[in-house]
């Protein structure tokens, strides 16, 4: 009854443009951190906090994506438990960026699958399995051609809708968000520096570096590169295989090329360093992840981080299997394992942890904009 | 284990001292007196380092020369210092921040609302609670024993000679020898009934200190100091009313408000006492200048309690304070929310209004804005506040350390008669008072920390080798 009352609350909140409970508990804690300021140092949600006095709903938005949940005002904070000012804004933003990813899911509806992502995936997994499984249960095809079990056309055909819908999912939810954010960061236009600026910082993951370089807080106090380096591990090796695939549907059909490609190919060798760098990367991330420090982040969403990162890892080392196996009796397994876990990812890519890239870097272009705007704050003093 | 070194504290002076005594290769134990999650004492609350430096320097833009620290260290002290101790530390700011970094300490630019000490003050990356994570695990890699929990309450001392420690932790008491000996407990601004007994009762009859905010820590309680100068007779320094004492917003927790709860609209405004009168001019001189001697000015109005008001012309203008203020739309209305006499209150505030001479208001600048016939004078900022709502934030003192020590030297020895000790050593906020008679300028007490901790570190180990060859020769 508390909980439906609860929940009651929180759906009229949403309505009326108030603030939800986690929303509140960040612009509490960012009242203590715009008097204090001593983190300013660390990453870009601080300077942008500075040019705020209040904090409404899409400030909160804008600022929570901003957050790179790395730890280290947390640690550096003075006001951290068991203080009783209980300040611990790495926690505060993570729980309120969950909450965007569900709000501007698109269809709405769908923002519902982030509320148990653990089980969204495992579900996605599933059915990914099974469709490709019963799929090549009645293919007795030649193990050294994935084609002869399983059409070009035919792959295509299944993988195409999936993917350009959750490109469209995607690309409607971030442009409420980018509606939602943009009044409130000056509502200028991006510009080429400040885009250049923002490309930057994504693909660096500048804000991961910790302000000095030496990177962020994993297990404790102390500062590692290794969170930047499995995450950097991890996007490129996903882009190097998203790459491979590219090349692979450019060389069949304006060249007629045919897989499968011989090992020094482009398609091949993209395939191969990325499958590996992804594997490598999930694999540290999800170490990471067991050995954080528990106030770190929002532990609610742990399943949907583990989720993702799991099903990462199973893209990439069933295709590594799949080239390993080739000419192996099992290749049709390895074959369905990899097809259903990569249908799995892309068919929740818009309700699963991926939406964080997005936001986050819909974020930073507009901190990169706002930052080049006059400060309408003239605090005089220290 | 019966270290070489023992060092008695666990904030920035103190592992200042220990990783210095580390350094020079002795084995090195740090008792901190609170759990691991509250160590480093008020250092956790600390921002920045005053440091002299004579062209610009990383961090710090143009130059701060010796002599203009020194001459800023002597306005603010009212020349209540030791110059020979106060030249020490200002040229010791001037070398150490190489060091700090080789110990996992990062500065950094000052940003929004501070840029007025880019030339002055160099600036922790996340403050000083960061400053004091990076000396812990310097310490912890070089081998110092980090012992948490640990109060030491009273030392044995020998001829002036240091010689045992007896430490109270969880598990029990115990006898700690050392060859030397680093005390960087702290001073006693934590420890209310000591400053209660300090400051005494008033001509109102009242316990001033009673009303006071500890910024920091709730564990500098002064035992150790109080133990060295009543026991042991050791050789003082200071006034026990002394400190560095802000203004700071009422409703701050007793303890470890720190630096949010500071009240930054003095300037912008008025200040009245609980009887709805102002008592001293608002906009003497820039607020970082002026910030510090607030706290000492509303510990002397009644109730020790003042009231800052501004108008919505301020808004915008000042660092956010951490708690809202209290808001009305007219100034009887304000003056009733915040319980003040109203008729008093108008009165006060109609003078001051009608005494503003408008100039070119410029909060940059030590602008022309100013009043005439009015005392006392608000000479800097004034504008009339006429335009609501208006603002009003009760103020408390809020004291951020003592400046009762003991009474050391260059060599940061603890001194019985005028003798310095031989293994005996002070750093922090325990001697701050050598430098510091009265009154503050931001950074210096990391200042003092830092220089004195890492001389009595390095004399500690010093100390403690020539013991230790004492013994072997002996045996």
């Amino acid at each position: 009854m508390q909980q439906l009352e609860a929940l009651t609350r929180e759906a009229k909140a949403l309505a009326n443009g108030e603030l939800t409970a986690p929303e509140t508990e960040v612009a509490r804690q960012l009242q203590i951190c715009n008097a204090c300021r001593y983190c300013e140092g660390f990453c870009a949600m601080f300077p942008a906090m500075t040019r705020r006095l209040e904090f409404g709903k899409a400030d909160i938005h804008f600022l929570a994506n901003l957050c790179h949940n790395c730890g280290a005002c947390l640690h550096a904070c003075q006001y951290a438990p068991p203080h009783e000012f209980a300040v611990n804004v790495p926690q505060a933003m993570a729980t309120v960026r969950g909450q965007t990813y569900a709000d501007y899911a698109w269809p709405a509806a769908l923002g519902r699958l982030y509320q148990r992502n653990g089980l969204t995936l495992s579900v996605a997994l599933a059915a990914g399995l099974a469709l490709f499984i019963w799929l090549a249960s009645d293919k007795t095809g030649n193990a050294k051609d994935f084609y002869a079990i399983f059409p070009h056309n035919f792959l295509v055909s299944l993988f195409a809708p999936v993917f350009l819908f959750a490109v469209l999912a995607l690309a409607l939810g971030v442009q409420r968000f980018w509606q939602d954010i943009g009044p409130v960061t000056t509502g200028a236009p991006v510009t080429p520096p400040a885009a250049a600026e923002a490309t930057h910082d994504v693909l660096r993951l500048k804000y991961l570096d910790g302000g000095h370089g030496e990177g962020c807080n994993n297990e404790d106090d102390a500062f590692t590169l290794s969170r930047r380096r499995a995450h950097h591990l991890t996007f490129y090796g996903f882009m190097l295989c998203f790459a491979a695939t590219s090349v692979g549907t450019l060389y069949h059909y304006a060249f007629g090329w045919t897989a499968p490609y011989a090992l020094p190919s482009l398609p091949k060798l993209l395939g191969v360093v990325g499958g590996v760098m992804l594997c490598m990367g999930t694999l540290g991330l999800f170490r990471l992840k067991l050995q954080r420090h528990p106030q770190h982040g929002d532990a609610a969403q742990k399943p949907m981080d583990y989720g993702f990162i799991g099903l990462l890892f199973l893209v990439s080392a069933s295709g590594l299997a799949l080239w390993l196996l080739r000419g192996h009796p099992q290749m049709p397994t390895a074959l369905a394992l990899h097809l259903g876990s990569v249908m799995a990812l892309f068919a929740t890519l818009p309700y699963n942890k991926f939406a964080h890239g997005i936001f986050r870097t819909a974020a930073l272009l507009r901190h990169a904009v706002e930052k080049r705007q006059p400060n309408r704050l003239g605090l005089g003093a220290d | 284990m019966h270290p070489d070194v023992l060092v008695i504290g666990g904030g920035n002076a103190a592992l200042c001292a220990a990783l210095m005594a580390a350094e020079a290769g002795a084995r090195v134990t740090l008792l901190e007196a609170a759990p691991r999650e509250w160590r480093g004492g008020n250092s956790g609350h600390t921002r920045n380092l005053r440091c002299m430096h004579d062209a610009p320097q990383d961090v710090l833009v143009d130059a701060y020369p010796e002599e203009e620290f020194w001459q800023d260290l002597l306005k603010v002290t009212g020349g209540i210092t030791n110059e020979h101790l106060a030249r020490l530390t200002i040229r010791a700011s001037s070398t150490c921040r190489d060091w700090m970094r080789k110990h996992g300490v990062h500065f950094q630019p000052p940003l929004s609302g501070a840029l007025h000490v880019a030339r002055t003050n160099a600036f922790f990356m996340g403050g000083g609670k960061a400053l004091v994570n990076a000396y812990y695990r310097s310490a912890e890699k070089l081998g110092v024993q980090i012992r948490y929990e640990a109060k030491v309450e009273r030392i044995e001392v020998e001829d002036g000679r240091f010689v045992a420690a007896h430490v109270h932790t969880p598990e029990g008491s115990e006898r700690l020898t050392a060859n030397a000996c680093v005390l960087a407990a702290g001073g006693f601004e934590s420890n209310r009934d000591w400053l209660r007994e300090a400051w005494g009762q008033n001509e109102r009859g009242e316990w001033p200190a009673e009303n006071f905010l500890i910024r920091g820590t709730q564990f500098n309680q002064g035992t150790l100091l109080k133990h060295l100068l009543e026991d042991h007779r050791a050789d003082r320094i200071g006034d026990p009313t002394q400190a560095h004492m802000v203004a700071i917003d009422a409703r701050a927790p007793l303890y470890d408000g720190g630096i949010c709860t500071r009240i930054d609209c003095v300037s912008l405004g008025v200040v009245v006492n609980r009887d709805g009168q102002r008592f001293y001019d608002e906009g003497e001189d820039f607020w970082p200048k002026r910030y510090a001697i607030w706290g000492r000015l509303v510990a002397q109005q009644p109730g020790q309690i003042a009231y800052s008001i501004i108008d919505s012309k301020a808004v915008g203008r000042f660092m956010p304070p951490v708690f809202p203020g209290v808001q009305a739309n007219t100034m009887p209305e304000l003056a009733q929310k915040l319980g003040l006499p109203a008729e008093t209150f108008m009165q006060t505030l109609e003078n001051y209004n009608a005494a503003c001479r408008e100039g070119t208001f410029d909060h940059t600048t030590l602008d022309d804005c100013h009043t005439e016939g009015v005392s006392p004078a608000k000479t800097h900022w004034a504008r009339p506040i006429d335009t609501g709502p208006f603002y009003g934030y009760a103020v408390r003192p809020g004291v951020t350390f003592t400046y009762l020590g003991l009474k050391t030297d260059d060599t940061a020895a603890v001194r019985f008669g005028d003798v310095p000790s031989a293994n005996l050593f002070v750093a922090g906020e325990m001697m701050a008072g050598n430098v510091l008679g009265k009154g503050y300028t931001a950074g210096v007490g990391m200042s003092i920390g830092t220089a004195f901790g890492r001389i009595a570190g390095t004399n500690a180990a010093k100390a403690a080798k020539t013991t230790m060859e004492a013994q072997h020769a002996a045996a």
